[in-house]
């Protein structure tokens, strides 16, 4: 949501249609291509793999809600969304009580842990996903190829392991191996597009967090269309790190926040053990969050620069 | 005071892990299994008992304005006793504990119990309070040990439980599975402890 454009005038107040119900939906939506593209890409695994995850997060929030004799709301759909990214953030080969143990985190650890849905720090699904990479590194980074479904390195691992370049057109279109979710750039825009066009998320977090990593990699003499298409970089920079609860609030606060992402990636990528950054890049801004928002603040009204 | 109270009162109700929430360096650091977390609570509840008596014995003769220093000589001296006994008798131990024995000196239990009950109560009464504080450090990192083995290595005490095809959560037996095991029970705990006094919640 824009902040920069919110305008607070007195009473009375207009009641906007917009809830977080209707937010929820509209990720949803804007997620759905992508979703079915990994199941046209990666066949039934991918289909049980979402379930599953869903299943659980749902099941979890509703668990712990009742256990801490709180209102169940699993009507709003936000454990929906945090099954359903960690999902898309999973291999298709994962054993599918590996998926259920990611989303049960996700939503436990990740979220109800701290009070629930607006008071997390970190975003649900990439604490779900960081669990899983610590505990089964094996399991986590067993890919599947979705011409033959054999046992294939992801693109980025391809590059960092042998050097060898998988094409822009495959990247753009997804026929390669990778998670779920990640392997079609061209829907994964499509879908931000759509968040962005609804006023659900702020094209700045994106724009820079591409931008810097587009930057920097030319810099430092590698190729940048490769990096942006390539790995979780797409759906990391409109549907993780645009997370409204676990960004900061501000128009300049959220370009500070794209930046430090796009540059965590390019060093974790370049130079780091993993071969994809982003899922760290964005906790680690996620913890920036509450300092950027410290510092960066919109002016009141009326109130002058001190000297 | 009963002795029995100063006995069980580390053991349980003030158990140093669990309810004072002291100590938590080797309480975070050592127990990926349960026998390093078993270890370690031995060797500081050895301390704990030497220094207690030791501080309850010379509390007339430490002259109050230097009594921090006083006290952290004598924890010095047990520590290194149980130091150089465990390099001896248990080199292998030794290996995996390593700095962890050392660092017991700055543990703050220690202090904690020789400024808050050896420096008022007689030697016996000391001794009693050390082992009990002992004892429930041990436990607690055990416990905590026990848990983590288990679901980290699929062990307990290097006993294999689950067989060949147990997938091990590694994350466990790694630092971020020390403060998720020691979160969990902590707010098992508290759950328990709020529930018996009823404490209203908003």
């Amino acid at each position: 949501m824009g902040y920069g454009n919110l305008i607070v005038s007195s009473s009375p107040h207009i009641r906007s249609e917009e809830t977080v119900q209707r937010i929820m939906l509209d990720v949803i939506i804007a997620l759905l291509p992508a979703t079915a593209a990994s199941i046209y890409f990666f066949g039934m695994r991918a289909l049980a793999i979402t379930i599953t995850s869903i299943v659980a997060a749902v099941a979890a929030e509703a668990v712990i809600q009742k256990i801490r004799n709180k209102p169940v709301t699993i009507n709003d759909g936000s454990a929906v969304i945090t099954g359903l990214l960690l999902a898309l953030t999973l291999s298709p080969a994962m054993p599918l009580w590996m998926v259920a143990v990611g989303a049960v985190v996700a939503i436990g650890i990740g979220k109800q842990v701290y009070g629930g849905l607006g008071c997390n720090p970190f975003n649900p699904a990439l604490v779900g996903r960081a669990f899983l990479i610590v505990s089964f590194p094996v399991h986590m980074t067993t890919w599947l190829s979705p011409v033959d479904g054999v046992t294939s390195a992801t693109p980025l691992g391809m590059i960092k392991m042998e050097g060898i370049k998988t094409g822009y057109m495959e990247l753009f279109i997804g026929n390669v191996g990778g998670s779920l979710g990640e392997t079609s750039a061209l829907l994964l825009i499509l879908g931000g597009l759509y968040l962005i066009y609804r006023g659900i998320i702020d094209w700045r977090i994106p724009v820079f967090y591409l931008g810097t990593v587009a930057a920097m990699t030319m810099v430092l003499g590698h190729d940048p269309l490769f990096h942006l298409l390539a790995g979780g970089l797409m759906l990391g920079a409109f549907f993780m790190a645009t997370d409204m609860v676990t960004t900061p609030i501000t128009p300049v606060g959220r370009i500070v926040f794209g930046i430090g992402a796009g540059v965590l990636v390019v060093i974790i990528r370049l130079y780091g053990g993993y071969p994809e950054g982003v899922l760290f890049s964005i906790l680690l801004m996620n913890i920036f969050t509450p300092i950027i928002d410290k510092f960066i603040r919109p002016r009141l009204y009326g109130e002058v620069k001190a000297k | 005071m009963k002795a029995s109270y100063a006995l069980f009162n580390g053991l349980w109700r003030e158990n140093p892990t669990f309810r004072l929430v002291l100590g938590m360096c080797p309480t975070l650091a050592v127990t990926n299994a349960a026998a390093n977390g078993l270890s370690m609570g031995l060797a500081t509840a050895f301390v704990l008992v030497g220094s207690n008596m030791m501080v309850a014995a010379l509390k007339k003769v430490i002259p109050d304005e230097v009594r921090i220093p006083a006290y952290v000589i004598i924890i010095a001296t047990f520590v290194t006793i149980a130091d150089l006994a465990l390099a001896a008798f248990f080199p292998e131990m030794y290996k995996v504990l390593g700095l962890f024995i050392p660092l017991i000196v700055v543990n703050c239990i220690i202090l904690a119990r020789a400024e808050a009950f050896a420096a008022k109560n007689t030697v016996f009464m000391s001794a009693l309070d050390g082992l009990g504080m002992g004892l429930g450090f041990t436990w607690a990192l055990t416990f905590l040990g026990i848990i983590r083995e288990i679901i980290g290595m699929g062990s307990v005490f290097g006993i294999n439980l689950f067989g060949e095809g147990f997938v091990s959560w590694i994350i466990f037996i790694l630092p971020p599975g020390a403060f998720l095991t020691l979160g969990l029970i902590l707010a098992f705990f508290n759950a328990m402890l709020s529930k018996k006094k009823k404490v209203q919640c908003s």
